[in-house]
């Protein structure tokens, strides 16, 4: 979960670690009212969105009034950057800059320990720092059980170039900075820029913090942090049912079980949507996880069809443990469940008790359900089931199988037992 | 011969008494795996009853090294207390420590890897469905009933993934597979499997399956293509997935530009990796690779 620089430096507050005065505002007059209650004659109004290079995008604004800092939050306050609406600013006092370093602390997933990294460069876009010049850039293994301690962040200011008088308190702010790092439970702690000021104060004048959603139960009161705004209302209510669902916009419902088969059958999927009319795309991500159980199914089945545009729905399962009788019967009730199904759905079974899981279905013989042996016929068949004829196009009261295109082979309903791969190009 | 898990591996069950533990003791006796105990704190001396015996249930790792000859443990405890249930086996001097729980604060698992790597244990998730090396030992919650013993070895982030690659190759079969887990920070990653299975007489040909995120699939086709003799068959997931969503597993993640499926198949295929577009033409390409490997002298 990333934070917000607004909530990110609060943490930091929270830990001693000092940043500039600031005072969030969602509108304009808010804006304004902050500017004055800050009495600073300078102000920076900084548009709070997760994503960076927010000050290229034109989301950062210096003032020098109160009237100023209204008329840029008025401006900021209707920006979408990188997809993502800003929803409020941050108004902070002017500091006054004598240099601008780089920090951060994260997890290094190749390594598989942690890495801390530094410059004395701060204040530019760091990827670009790295690649072009990379000798500016001090990286410092650290070790996760004895985390940032005095003596790595005394390696890392060093390394990175700083001068001595500068060292003892830059080790103490970024010993605090891994404090943080450590007591909430962070993936990320970057500050850019991490700024030194004329009176010679060490300042965290931006905050990036990413924290680890597996450690949210330990952090109960960090759940504060967690931001529904932007997030898709069909996410949420997948949400609140404990399914794992993340939604992509396109024309095929997918429900598997198994992270890595799920974005398995969803590539399959799309690529078996290229060469079709309209080009269909998967719908969904929906994983449903080990021992999927008839409510977890109709669940399951209840959000992708809630999705108006779904036009057909993929349901892939791999009975690994599960067995596949269990995982059919919980189809079957799902469906009871749910009622009658308005877009056709593709069926493919396989693994433990699969010719009695397909026996179930085959018994059930709901004339939206169709039964598809391997995992790419049954992309194909559940994307060619989301073609339809602009004219004739599929809607919420169209009888079931309305939404078949009349280019489908004669008999694909049931398809044939074709050998695996047959039909590969 | 088979990589980690072998027929002198004797097996326990971290977290036997959990309802997950207990299912999947049962599950790993009944294949005929060297399960052979289990712990749960505050449950010694109980027994738990599994197809035609009964295993005894200890309050620590240690006593179930001592009476039991314990090499390997499966942790199935909660995520909150993951941490020291690794660190206790990792103590003990537990040679294999398979750790299947899901949801482990990342933070945890990156010190209780630190601590396996410098003790010398080999310790394979969290966040993974375990290793097989069908026939002779089952450890985690991979099915030992899809394929039987071969010379193919297998390793894959996902479980589900692993399940179907198996059951496609499974006339072929398999010396082991490993699933190593779907976390941003793992004990055992695809290189480590790599090296493992290029050094195991037994495999001859190597299924690697990834997914977005992370650069492990990057740095495995660099390893592979200085180090591994055998011939390696690939396939990644992911392609359709949008940057910035988690796609179930805690470590898929696009960021940017890295961490793409195209870029990961782009870096195997340049190392000289066959790579499927799906799971069956995989299953498809590694066919043709034995076809082509020297008979088998039996």
């Amino acid at each position: 979960m990333d934070l917000y620089e607004y909530q990110a430096q609060e943490l930091f507050s929270a830990h001693h670690i000092a940043v500039p005065r600031g005072i969030l505002a969602r509108t304009p007059a808010q804006a304004r009212q902050a500017a004055v209650s800050l009495g600073s004659p300078v102000v920076v109004v900084k548009a709070q969105v997760k994503a960076g290079g927010r000050g290229k995008a034109g989301g950062i604004a210096v003032c020098h009034s109160a009237q100023e800092c209204e008329a840029a939050a008025e401006r900021i306050l209707t920006m979408t950057i990188k997809g993502h609406v800003v929803r409020a600013v941050l108004v902070v006092e002017g500091i006054d800059i004598a240099a601008e370093y780089y920090f951060s602390l994260l997890v290094d997933r190749a390594e598989r320990r942690w890495l801390a990294l530094c410059s004395a460069e701060g204040g530019v876009d760091i990827e670009t720092l790295a690649r072009e010049r990379s000798e500016a850039l001090a990286r410092v293994p650290v070790s996760p059980r004895s985390g940032l301690d005095a003596k790595t962040a005394a390696r890392l200011v060093r390394q990175a170039g700083f001068a001595d008088e500068l060292r003892e308190e830059l080790v103490a702010t970024l010993v605090k900075l891994g404090e943080v790092f450590v007591a909430e439970d962070a993936l990320l702690v970057e500050v850019n820029p991490l700024v030194l000021t004329r009176s010679g104060q060490i300042l965290a004048a931006d905050a990036k913090v990413s924290l680890d959603d597996n450690a949210l139960f330990r952090h109960r009161s960090n759940t504060v942090h967690r931001d529904d705004t932007g997030v898709h209302e069909l996410e949420l209510r997948a949400a609140q049912r404990g399914l794992n669902y993340v939604r992509l916009g396109g024309e095929v419902g997918i429900i598997g079980n198994g992270a890595g088969l799920v974005m398995s059958t969803l590539d399959v999927v799309a690529r078996a949507g290229e060469d079709l009319p309209g080009s269909p795309r998967p719908a969904n991500f929906l994983d449903i996880g080990g021992g999927a159980s008839a409510q977890v199914m109709a669940d399951a089945l209840d959000i992708v069809l809630s999705d108006p545009q779904v036009c057909s729905v993929f349901v892939n399962i791999f009975g690994g443990i599960t067995a596949c009788d269990e995982v059919a019967h919980g189809i079957v009730r799902a469906v009871e469940l749910v009622g009658k199904l308005p877009v056709p759905v593709v069926v493919r079974l396989d693994g433990n008790n699969v010719e009695q899981g397909r026996e179930i279905l085959r018994e059930a013989a709901d004339p939206a359900i169709t039964l598809v042996e391997t995992m790419d016929d049954a992309a194909r068949r559940a994307a060619e089931l989301a073609v339809h004829e602009p004219d004739t196009g599929w809607s919420p009261d169209a009888p079931a199988g309305a939404s078949q295109s009349p280019d489908a082979p004669a008999g694909a309903s049931q398809s044939q037992d074709a050998p695996a791969g047959a039909r590969e190009r | 011969m088979t990589i980690w898990l072998n027929e002198d591996s004797r097996i326990i069950v971290q977290g036997i008494t959990g309802s997950e533990g207990t299912k999947h003791t049962r599950l790993m006796a009944a294949a005929g795996s060297p399960v052979l105990g289990g712990v749960t704190p505050g449950k010694g001396g109980h027994r738990l009853p599994v197809p035609g015996r009964e295993l005894p249930v200890f309050d620590t790792v240690r006593e179930a090294v001592e009476a039991v000859g314990a090499n390997t443990s499966v942790v199935f405890v909660p995520p909150a207390r993951t941490y020291q249930a690794v660190m206790e086996a990792v103590g003990a001097g537990i040679g294999l420590v398979v750790c299947v729980t899901e949801g482990v604060p990342v933070q945890d698992s990156s010190r209780f890897v630190e601590a396996a790597l410098d003790a010398g244990t080999r310790l394979i998730g969290p966040n993974c469905p375990g290793i097989i090396s069908p026939s002779v030992a089952n450890a985690g919650i991979i099915p030992a009933n899809i394929i039987g013993p071969g010379r193919i070895g297998l390793v894959s982030k996902s479980g589900t993934l692993t399940y179907q690659l198996m059951k496609e190759l499974s006339d072929l079969g398999m010396s082991t597979a490993v699933g190593i887990g779907g976390d941003p920070v793992v004990g055992t990653t695809h290189i480590e499997a790599l090296a493992a299975f290029e050094a195991d007489p037994q495999t001859e040909a190597i299924v690697l399956i990834g997914e977005i995120g992370g650069d492990a699939e990057e740095r495995a086709a660099a390893f592979i293509a200085d180090h591994v003799s055998k011939p390696v068959v690939g396939y990644v997931a992911g392609f359709t997935a949008p940057e910035g969503r988690t796609m179930g597993h805690a470590g898929a993640i696009v960021s940017g530009s890295s961490g793409t499926a195209r870029a990961k198949k782009a870096a195997l295929e340049a190392a000289g990796v066959r790579v499927g577009r799906t799971p069956s033409e995989t299953a498809r390409l590694m066919r043709e690779v034995v076809q082509s490997l020297p008979e088998q002298v039996s």
